[in-house]
């Protein structure tokens, strides 16, 4: 034989810089391999919560993010037209005057001219901080038209929802059901989790129209007609009811289900609690027979209690919810045939979670001690876990179906229990612990506190004094009461309407507007490039951020260009968006692994900059000196309350550094670099299930600095603060909604789960329009950020329109064929392929492939301009009229979630055009196109 | 022709799980990004920013949709990479000696410096499991990783190749196929794994964990257990209440 010596030790690295991906939203920890202080090679870091070492097509493909050539170079000054893409470079000094002097002048004449909105940011405690000091009251992310219904309907149920809030118990869940969800959020800890699962032998549910990704390999799968999660879920509540099978200590030990409710119906206080006179929720308690608050210590609350008062009978929300989920029109023989669904399966899988729960519960010999200062001698777990996200909140039924999810998983006694799903620090979190959103405005002052928050009823609602809506995008409304995350998607088209009012400048961060990320993308881009009669831009100035040249960058009058995600410090805060797990709070940063080779800077610290010329409270000294040079100064310095400050890790203690409360220390940015790049507190064992309920928790917690002092609660089955709507819809108290509103509050915002039809069909003819159409995210790409890299490019640079076999063969489509595809909005043409594993009367696609011609430094021939294609162009942010005179937001009446997977469209075969349609110019490239040939090798 | 050992002392491979796999290209990728930087000649991309992107890769994921007799339809994630055969017919047919399968541990290796890029192997490998690349004009395939698994520069968790180190979803694994006492090859008993295309005699060492059985719960018939009520319907809200009440 005639082998080669090969060095089988060849040297990996000069050095690995730990900091946390950004390629998705996820957050893991990377091990970024530099040689020659280039970037060679990134992996997972082992040592790191969320990921523990493995990594996802995304975060491998970093590098061809940061090597991108559609990376902006330097600040832009327009000087084309609006959407031409015409720019001339300038400096930071420059940028930042032109920036500062019209957002100063705004700011002493009416802050609310100023609409800042910033996309997929992970920094939403400190811009809202900046928004706040500006004193705008027009500030979200992109939580509204992502997934505000999961958010807000888990928060208002249970105290936090899926994802960041909670995750599945995967070490001893037997049984997994996943609504909705292909290849989202979150990334990693999913595909880790199934995989960990299935190694043991546990199974897997996937309930989801189309048959890919994490429901290609579970075991069994329900392919849901869309928008109709809830009526599903609703008949398992009915056959688990019916039959008993139901946790019923969990349930009057934990939840409201045993809180009594005014059952009078001409009582002003009609479905609200009975409290006591400081404002308890009052119980019977089975001991002595008598009312008593529901965290008495030692009380026994009854679900059957009784109790009458000044005339007014009283029952508890379990015999109200009885009532409602034990009706025939909850059976699965009633709900089958809209839901796609066969009765006998929606039965059998009802039957498996009750057997799983009740009859595999486990038990873990931890002592632990409740609220109520009971003392329980084990842990005991229901090992069946749940997760959802986008597919069943996306829809305007939606935050009532993420709530019937979580009353299914609460009636089987699941959550916070071994087993079960487990929530993430600093979730539990009641609303109670949440601020209310505020609102109002005053010139050259701070808005009176933060944007956003959980309205607890009508006087909550941001409101001007007239009743107009005091924000831009009408969040807090009627129209949408419980906007906890605002609507990004419906800034630019009020703005432009002018409704309810005017604005000067819209200052946007990481959000595509002019593509992906809007409905109505067309409708859009002409409500951006628009002039009044005197010539002059409706929207009369555009502020953009982006580290790369998207289709957005075009439509900006200045561009401030971002860093690459190793390019910058960054921090994962406690206070926003959290990385924890549930055994444990975490925290990460980025920090610069290599120095941009641009004129570029981090979009915070710019942030900043433009602060300290503004000189902004909160961000300026007594002396009018700057409190903060950069972000990384911030982020170190920054006390959000004495002690509390944006990282909790490594903080000065009186007796050295400790995680959790502590003043700052200047070596904080150093301690996590040396850590990797995170901080995790574990949380012990006596305190990790049982959260809301476990006085060892509630202590943790406060000890870390994540509450001031316990906040224990029960869940809440019934939602109070929905029921203070419907009673205002129905003529009681001072705030009334406008007569318009009062017939779809009283119907949507019922304080039990309920389900009605996505209200596109009432507004689309569905014989005209029988299909539903939907989109995924590729588990390789993330939005529009993966077009630009080179290696995901290649995975996904085209998506055809998938069709399910009954449409296939009805159309005579053959492979290569291509659609006119037709919603009561607009027309697409695109090309289609088979795909045999979906609901019959379902359509889907890829999320984010089509781009623009001259956007993210492509070819203009590029797969993703011929043959890549948005659904956005189906889908408008306002229902097509029905003849009312009114036009109707598409979007959740109850959050504002915008409802992308309502889209009702038909289909039919047409012949090839040249690219996918409708077709646009090209825009001008502020870069250059990238190189014909990679050969990216950094090493020797 | 260049001969194949007629034996090696170990037989590495990989083992791949269908029933896991969720398809997400993370083995693709991580595999692009550690052999573009280490063995041999960069992965290049032709391309990269126009109209035909087209680069090397050593692995990828294919999806197949199987249609049972009866039932949904289902789809399955298959990662392909070089199967490192014991009878592999991309050695026996390279002319230069440039292809080969190494004695010690049964990897099957090109030598760039030998390698004149005629793309015979290619052509007689039939997994489609080699690419030649365009900017080196050499071939390039799946090496197992070998300046990973014996790398003492690395910590020894992370001898291993780049694509089981990566998978999310746990996978691939990694091992001695020729060891019957290694965990791969008591997954593979386990689990009943399977070669790809036994049938052409080429001996593959990767093996394939098939899917389990699907959809169990559409499969109801008298025998299937159903939920019983816990009162009967004429007793109505309070009869259903008193019973389910007694239990606490």
């Amino acid at each position: 034989m005639n082998q080669p010596k090969l060095n089988l030790s060849p040297k990996v690295s000069d050095e690995i810089r730990k900091t946390t991906c950004y390629m998705c939203a996820c957050r893991c920890g990377i091990n970024v391999h530099m040689k020659d202080g280039k970037v060679a090679y990134i992996e997972g870091n082992r040592d790191h919560p969320v990921n523990k070492g493995v990594l996802c097509a995304k975060g491998s493909a970093g590098i061809m993010q940061v090597n991108a050539p559609s990376r902006l170079r330097a600040p832009l000054k327009r000087v084309g037209e609006r959407g031409e893409g015409k720019f001339k470079e300038i400096t930071w000094e420059e940028a930042l005057d032109i920036a500062a002097d019209r957002l100063l002048m705004i700011r002493r004449n009416d802050p609310s001219k100023l609409a800042f909105f910033t996309g997929r940011d992970q920094s939403q405690s400190f811009t809202s901080f900046w928004a706040q000091n500006f004193g705008t009251p027009n500030y979200a992310a992109h939580g509204g038209f992502c997934s505000v219904n999961m958010a807000a309907g888990g928060i208002y149920t249970m105290g936090g929802a899926f994802w960041e809030f909670g995750q599945p118990d995967w070490d001893h869940t037997k049984l997994f059901m996943l609504f909705g969800v292909a290849e989202d959020h979150d990334s990693n800890p999913i595909k880790m989790g199934i995989g960990k699962i299935k190694a043991r032998g546990a199974r897997v549910i996937g309930v989801n129209p189309i048959r890919s990704g994490y429901n290609a390999v579970a075991d069994d799968w329900v392919g849901i007609t869309p928008g109709t999660d809830g009526l599903f879920i609703m008949a398992l509540i009915h056959e688990l009811m019916k039959a008993g099978k139901i946790d019923l200590d969990y349930l009057a030990r934990y939840t409201n289900a045993p809180v009594l409710l005014n059952n009078d119906e001409k009582s002003p206080e009609y479905g609200l609690f009975l409290r006591d006179e400081d404002g308890k929720p009052l119980v019977i308690d089975r001991t002595t027979g008598k009312t008593a608050p529901f965290d008495q210590k030692g009380v026994r609350p009854d679900l059957n209690g009784k109790h009458r008062v000044r005339g007014i009978t009283h029952g508890t929300v379990f015999v109200k919810m009885a009532e409602r989920y034990l009706d025939p029109s909850h059976a699965p023989e009633a709900v089958a045939e809209r839901c796609g669904v066969k009765a006998d399966k929606i039965r059998r899988i009802a039957y498996e979670l009750a057997r799983v729960a009740f009859d595999e519960a486990i038990e873990l010999d931890t002592p632990w001690t409740d609220f109520r200062g009971e003392r329980h001698e084990k842990m005991i777990g229901r090992p069946v876990s749940m997760h959802a996200m986008r597919g069943i909140s996306a829809h305007s039924n939606g935050f009532q179906t993420c709530r019937a999810l979580h009353v299914l998983q609460i009636i089987l006694g699941t959550v916070e229990v071994p087993g079960g799903f487990r929530f993430k620090p600093p979730y539990p979190k009641p609303v109670e612990a949440h601020p209310a959103p505020h609102a109002k405005v005053t010139p050259d002052t701070p808005l009176d506190g933060p944007h956003l928050g959980f309205v607890r009823g009508p006087e909550d609602l941001a409101l001007r004094g007239d009743g107009s809506p005091a924000r831009i995008d009408k969040a807090f409304t009627w129209d949408n009461p419980m906007s906890a995350h605002g609507l990004m998607h419906m800034v630019i088209s009020n703005a432009h309407a002018g409704d309810p009012y005017k604005i000067d400048t819209l200052f946007m961060y990481m959000a595509n507007m002019s593509w992906n990320s809007s409905m109505n993308t067309s409708g859009v881009m002409q409500m951006l490039t628009d002039k009044d009669e005197d010539g002059e831009y409706v929207i009369p100035n555009i502020i953009y951020s982006d580290a790369y040249s998207s289709e957005m960058v075009a439509y900006a009058d200045l561009v401030l260009p971002d860093t690459t995600y190793l390019e910058r410090h960054d921090c994962i805060s406690l206070l926003d968006r959290p990385i924890c797990e549930a055994d444990g709070a975490a925290d990460a940063i980025r920090w610069p692994v290599i120095e941009p080779d641009r004129d570029v800077r981090g979009f915070q610290t710019v942030l900043v900059q433009l602060a300290n010329k503004m000189g902004l409270p909160g961000f300026t000294n007594d002396d009018g000196s700057a409190k903060y040079q950069d972000y990384a100064d911030y982020i170190v310095n920054h006390e959000r309350k004495p002690g509390i400050g944006p990282l909790a890790g490594w903080r000065m203690g009186e007796n050295g550094l400790q995680n959790g409360r502590g003043a700052p220390n200047a070596s904080q940015l150093d301690n996590y670099i040396a850590n990797g790049g995170f901080m995790v507190e574990h949380i012990p064992d006596e305190a990790a299930y049982y959260k809301p309920w476990n006085t060892a928790y509630q202590d943790w917690a406060v000890d870390l600095g994540i509450f001031d002092s316990p906040q224990p609660y029960i869940f809440q089955l019934y939602s109070e603060p929905m029921r203070k709507f419907q009673l205002a819809a129905e003529g009681h108290g001072e705030r009334q909604p406008p007569d318009h509103l009062r017939e779809r509050i009283r119907r949507t915002l019922d304080p039990l789960p309920i389900w009605y039809p996505p209200l596109e069909d009432g507004h689309v003819d569905p014989v005209r329009y029988p299909i539903h159409a939907l989109t995924q995210r590729p588990m390789a790409m993330y939005h529009s950020w993966g077009s630009q890299n080179a290696w995901l490019r290649q995975i996904h640079g085209r998506n055809p329109l998938y069709l399910p076999t009954k449409l296939w063969e009805q159309h005579g489509f053959k492979e290569g064929d291509w659609a006119l595809v037709t919603s009561a909005h607009g027309k697409i043409t695109v090309p289609v392929a088979h795909h045999a594993a979906l609901n019959e009367n379902t359509i889907w696609t890829w999320n984010a492939i089509g781009k623009r011609k001259g956007a993210w430094a492509l070819d203009e021939k590029s797969p993703e301009t011929q043959e890549g294609f948005l659904l956005n162009h189906l889908i408008h942010e306002l229902l097509p009229p029905r003849g009312d005179g009114l036009r109707w937001s598409n979007s959740d009446p109850i959050t504002g979630q915008a409802a992308w997977f309502d889209l009702r469209v038909n289909i039919e075969k047409t012949s090839v055009p040249a690219e996918t349609l409708p077709a646009y110019p090209a825009q001008g490239s502020p870069v250059p196109q990238g190189p014909d040939e990679l050969r990216w090798k950094v090493g020797e | 022709m260049t001969a194949l050992p007629e034996t090696t002392a170990k037989k590495l491979g990989l083992v791949i799980d269908l029933d896991t796999c969720v398809g997400c290209h993370a083995c693709v990728v991580a595999c692009k990004g550690w052999n573009t930087e280490n063995y041999g000649a960069p992965l290049s991309d032709q391309s990269a920013y126009g109209a035909a992107p087209k680069g090397t890769f050593l692995n990828r994921v294919h999806a197949y949709e199987v249609q049972p007799d009866t039932g949904a339809a289902q789809t399955v994630h298959f990662p392909k990479s070089c199967l490192h055969c014991e009878d592999a017919p991309c050695v026996t047919v390279c002319p230069t000696g440039a292809s080969y399968k190494r004695v010690e541990d049964g990897i099957v290796l090109v030598n760039e410096d030998d390698c004149i890029g005629c793309g015979l192997c290619a052509w007689a490998c039939p997994y489609g499991a080699r690419e030649l690349d365009k900017a080196a004009g050499v071939m390039k395939k799946c090496t197992l990783c070998v300046d990973r698994i014996y790398n003492e520069n690395l910590p020894e968790e992370d001898r291993e190749p780049a694509c089981v180190r990566t998978c999310p979803a746990g996978a691939r694994h990694f091992g001695d196929l020729g060891d019957p006492g290694s965990a791969v090859s008591q997954l593979v008993i386990e689990r009943e794994g399977v070669d790809l295309m036994p049938e052409l005699g080429t001996k593959p060492v990767n093996k394939y964990l098939p899917p389990r059985p699907k959809d169990v719960l559409d499969e109801i018939d008298v025998l299937s257990p159903f939920l019983a009520p816990v009162a009967e319907e004429s007793k109505g809200l309070a009869g259903w209440l008193d019973r389910v009440l007694e239990k606490i």
